[in-house]
């Protein structure tokens, strides 16, 4: 049976994670790399790096992140933030990565998921996307909004809408994220993930507001997720991917337990 | 000299990156006449079957593998290398290789199960292969498809996976070995695997 996945996402600055993470011996906190290889033995079933560089040399300093990953992991990864163009797309994959991720750029621009589709294949495009619970309306039947710059700038398009037009433009999986539960360690946005994940055939991955294992449990089982994503309720040490996996075991919830 | 295929079907630098991790120069090409001078064959890919096989045949790398196959060269599928080694595809109705007798199928749809199947899964071994020895019971695999290779014969299937139904994930017959799922991004267990295949003499089922 497939495995629900449990995926860290790392924040990449100008070359270094945001968040570090409490590691028991002397690895330098703060590195991609050294992360990276940290929650691969660690049990992650996956990884994602979102770059939020600002500079202009963004671009090379990724690429370099990504080739340093690539040769220490044995595990797929993907790579968003600022990816634009097929140009992005095909220095990220030729650098190492699994997939590539694509958010604003996509909703600005529909075809780009296409294009990604056709030139490197479905399995490497992800849909990134952010979405802000509001009132139905006519413009969002289902009360959920599409949103940009960190959910400063409504689109006016409606969630439910974008997934299945992602899909039938190419679109390999969806990575969603509630940006309501964003940081709030409260629990997933089960509601939402749930409307996404049963209207699409291809994988979620579920994002926002992980805090305990309890909430991933929520979202791979009422939620319907295919794969959650964590961040700081492991970045901090606060828990393992091992005790993680553990729980959702024991909630007979399938999950790679032997790696 | 280990080949590794190129038909401009996907992304290689993870299968050179895994040999690499063992130590182990990969040399990736599109040229029929090193694939001739080849002691190993890996035969990757990820896309669709039609567009595949139509490059192989442009490039004449189908003629070549099929020598490599008749020599008796040790050779190791994966992905779409699993399913276009088989004689036909119903992935755009394409005629393949036909390097194992049988047939490549569409993943049913079964109610709330996703297609593609992507992830991590556990593979079920039948018999005992050279080249699946040593990995331990729940070890699980990567895998991303949504057809899968169906051999004509039963002795082909050397390992299945359950996603709705239970499916052939690893097949060989002679000089040939091949798995759905992607040993180069399936951890140790995966590198085991492609450990086992630069082992391996080459001798199999008939």
């Amino acid at each position: 049976m497939l495995s629900k996945r449990i995926i860290p996402c790392l924040d990449v600055r100008d070359g270094r994670t945001t968040k570090g993470i409490k590691f028991k011996n002397n690895v330098d906190i703060g590195d991609p790399v050294a992360m990276a290889r940290f929650y691969y033995e660690a049990g992650a079933d996956e990884l994602v790096f979102y770059d939020i560089t600002a500079s202009s040399d963004r671009r090379n300093i990724m690429i370099e992140v990504v080739r340093r990953v690539a040769a220490e992991i044995l595990i797929p990864f993907s790579v968003g933030g600022g990816i634009r163009n097929l140009n992005d797309m095909r220095d990220v994959l030729l650098a190492g990565a699994e997939k590539v991720s694509v958010n604003s750029a996509a909703i600005l621009d529909p075809a780009l998921i296409t294009a990604g589709a056709q030139a490197f294949g479905s399995q490497c495009m992800v849909l990134g996307m952010d979405v802000k619970r509001v009132t139905p309306s006519g413009t969002i039947p289902s009360g959920y909004e599409m949103v940009i710059h960190g959910g400063r700038t409504s689109m006016g398009i409606d969630a439910l809408w974008w997934a299945q037009e992602a899909v039938r433009l190419g679109a390999g999986e969806i990575c969603l994220n509630s940006i309501d539960a964003d940081g709030t360690q409260a629990g997933y946005e089960l509601t939402l993930t749930r409307m996404i994940s049963e209207a699409v055939p291809i994988p979620v991955i579920a994002s926002g507001g992980a805090g305990t294992p309890e909430h991933l449990r929520q979202v791979l089982t009422e939620g319907r997720a295919d794969a959650a994503l964590i961040a700081s309720m492991v970045h901090y040490g606060t828990y393992t991917i091992k005790g993680i996996k553990d729980y959702l075991a024991q909630g007979h919830i399938p999950v790679r337990l032997v790696w | 000299m280990i080949v590794i295929i190129d038909y401009q079907a996907g992304n290689l630098t993870s299968v050179v990156r895994s040999l690499k991790a063992l130590g182990v120069e990969g040399r990736v090409t599109q040229d029929p006449a090193v694939v001739a001078q080849a002691s190993r064959v890996i035969f990757p890919g990820v896309g669709a079957a039609g567009k595949a096989m139509a490059t192989l045949r442009e490039l004449g790398l189908d003629q070549a593998l099929r020598q490599s196959f008749q020599l008796g060269i040790p050779i190791l599928g994966i992905c779409l290398g699993a399913q276009i080694i088989l004689e036909h595809s119903e992935e755009n109705d394409a005629a393949c290789l036909g390097l194992l007798p049988g047939r490549t199928r569409a993943l049913p749809r079964v109610e709330a199960l996703k297609i593609p199947h992507m992830g991590w899964n556990q593979v079920r071994y039948l018999g005992a292969h050279q080249v699946f020895k040593g990995l331990p019971e729940g070890a699980e695999y990567y895998f991303v498809h949504s057809y899968y290779p169906a051999p004509a014969r039963q002795t082909m299937v050397l390992g299945v996976t359950e996603h709705g139904i239970e499916f052939p994930s690893a097949i060989g017959w002679r000089n040939l070995v091949a798995t759905q799922f992607h040993p180069e991004k399936s951890g140790r267990f995966g590198l085991q695997i492609l450990e086992n295949f630069l082992a391996w003499d080459g001798s199999g089922a008939e």
